[in-house]
């Protein structure tokens, strides 16, 4: 269908309190709309900070379609700036990641910014003597994107939208919970970035994320063959690591549900309230004394008992504070998205904390992980069964309670679906306000 | 241990890939054998650094397990999947300690339905003389392009 754009109603009214239109997954229309307005009037996530330690340093993404980069300015404080230039639109830097030193030189005419963005030099420029050129945008420069850093982690905003502790309130939290697994309370990016290309909407991969009613059904051939591959060990044999991250995916209904489900405004919340599969990982005895050392026993106990499922940062980050990695959604088209896996050192802790989120990345989040491969099956099937005129809607009744549509903050049984129909209410208020 | 009995060992464990003899593949593998798929050129650290795979042989057996599932939902239809080889080269060889690395670049084409993707690749197989016959420590496998955005990988390189 289309006409989205002209009729805001038609937008409206592909989400209600309990079900979502299939539109909103497959019309090239509403992913046009998604880009203009839920991707860039929101908080996107770009990077951190520790990927541009020294100025000059700096990565490139695409936010809502468009081209950034977020670079270390001279006065040590991080920019974000649209990667065009801002004579014939050629992208300054083109490489993921760098140094560019002082400056950003455009590749075709030369056309020189300062890394605040600010323009610099043009060759010749008594050829512009007149002609108007510093009446334009031009001689700005390179446009800068408002942006906030949180513990090193930096959202851009393209477009005007809610301030960034109104959006995220109390979401905060669970960055809070991964900084603070730091016996320094500081992360480092560490060990590369995985990037999956997912043939599928982006909703439905932040969507799946805290989806507890799939994990026993679709990793049945994976978790559970590796439960199945454990069954009879001795007791006193030490679990591998693999195991231990593997297993958890087959656990049954009543453990996902008890772990409980929290959501708040704006389409943010986490599953994983109570505890989680990351619950019974074996300790790392070096690790809890230095946390105890660094925050005192008590304070100590309280960050590691704190372990979250998955918490979205709607609708681009989700992240895993008990396992020290996120996940990052860059939507191509209504059925593309590349999801970005990166993982984290943790500041202060031992090595085998970084080599624990590094398997835990390459089993569940590398496009070679059997997890991954049936997931996005289930991804990529849906992608294609929503043609079907049958049935235009998608369910989200799961433990649906009208109650839920005033309340501000809410915790709910795992298993509910409420974390889904929070995501489709922000994205609701801002496609169609 | 002459040169032709490792270039036939490095050409006969693709084949069984091919073949998907899983199972006999599983057994060229030393008991502290990994596979592994570096994430970036040249990547030295396999644990502290991502990698598409690094497997030892309780993961390649539950992968192999997985794949005999009836629930491996991605594998309906099944993939297959076929290595283009060059003659493999001995790289190193070291007779006295049984231990040789040969290198050998291929392309890899892997296809699920009406879906086909290729890679080039090298792989390098660390292979050990063991009584049993030769034996793989370590295969590693640079795929030219394993930093892209890819899409699922499946089956063997």
């Amino acid at each position: 269908m289309t006409g989205y754009r002209e009729d805001l109603r038609r937008l409206q009214a592909l989400v209600e309190a309990d079900r979502v239109h299939r539109d909103v997954y497959i019309d090239p229309e509403v992913f046009q709309l998604e880009m203009e307005r839920l991707w860039s009037h929101t908080w996107i996530y770009l990077g951190h900070t520790s990927q541009v330690p020294q100025p000059g340093d700096f990565i490139t993404a695409d936010i809502a379609s468009q081209p950034v980069i977020m670079v270390r300015h001279s006065d040590g404080k991080v920019r974000v700036l649209l990667n065009r230039c801002a004579h014939k639109g050629t992208k300054v830097v083109y490489d993921f990641a760098g140094n560019t030193g002082k400056t950003f030189r455009c590749p075709y005419h030369a056309w020189t910014y300062r890394t605040d963005g600010t323009l610099l030099h043009i060759p010749l420029k008594e050829g512009y003597a007149a002609t108007g050129l510093e009446k334009t945008d031009a001689v700005r420069g390179l446009t800068p994107v408002t942006h906030e850093t949180y513990r090193g982690f930096v959202f851009a905003r393209l477009a005007d939208g809610p301030g960034f502790r109104d959006y995220f309130g109390d979401s905060l939290s669970s960055i809070d919970n991964l900084a603070d697994r730091s016996p320094e309370g500081e992360l480092e990016i560490a060990g590369g970035c995985l990037r999956y290309l997912h043939n599928c909407n982006w909703k439905m991969f932040v969507e799946n994320l805290n989806d507890t009613m799939h994990p026993m059904i679709v990793h049945a051939s994976s978790a559970g063959t590796a439960k199945r591959l454990w069954e009879g060990k001795p007791a006193d044999m030490p679990k591998p690591m693999a195991i231990e991250q593997y297993a958890p995916f087959a656990n049954d209904y009543k453990f996902f549900d008890d772990m409980g489900v929290r959501v708040y405004p704006n389409g943010h919340g986490f599953s994983g309230v109570n505890f989680s599969i990351h619950s019974a990982y074996s300790a790392v005895p070096e690790y809890e004394e230095a946390m105890k050392r660094a925050y005192g026993e008590e304070r100590a106990k309280q960050i590691l008992g704190t372990v979250r499922h998955n918490t979205v940062y709607y609708p681009s980050l989700t992240i895993k504070g008990a396992i020290q990695s996120i996940r990052v959604a860059r939507p191509l088209a209504a059925d593309k998205t590349v999801i970005e896996s990166w993982t984290f050192r943790l500041k202060g802790a031992p090595a085998k904390l970084l080599e624990r989120t590094v398997m835990y990345n390459r089993l569940i989040n590398s496009p070679m992980s059997v997890v991954g491969h049936d997931d996005l099956h289930c991804y990529r099937s849906a992608q294609e069964g929503l043609a079907a005129q049958g049935h235009e809607w998608v369910s989200l009744h799961r433990n649906f309670d009208p109650a839920e549509l005033d309340a501000a903050e809410l915790t709910c049984n795992g298993t509910s679906e409420v974390s889904m129909r929070n995501q489709f209410r922000a994205w609701r208020e801002f496609m169609a306000p | 241990m002459n040169e032709a009995e490792l270039v036939r060992f490095v050409l006969r464990e693709a084949r069984l890939i091919d073949e998907k003899r899983f199972d006999e593949w599983y057994e060229l593998f030393t008991d502290d054998a990994y596979y592994w798929v570096p994430l970036a050129p040249g990547q030295k650290d396999p644990l502290e650094h991502n990698s598409l795979a690094y497997e030892d042989k309780l993961l390649l057996k539950l992968r192999i397990e997985r794949l005999k599932q009836p629930t491996a939902f991605s594998q309906k239809p099944a993939s297959r999947c076929l290595h283009v080889m060059q003659t493999p080269e001995v790289e190193t060889s070291e007779p006295g300690r049984g231990e040789f690395l040969t290198r050998t670049p291929f392309i890899y084409t892997e296809t699920r339905g009406d879906e086909s993707q290729r890679y080039a690749a090298t792989a390098w197989h660390t292979l050990v003389a063991t009584p049993g016959g030769l034996r793989i420590r370590l295969k590693r496998v640079d795929i030219l392009n394993a930093d892209a955005a890819l899409p699922s990988i499946q089956l063997f390189l």
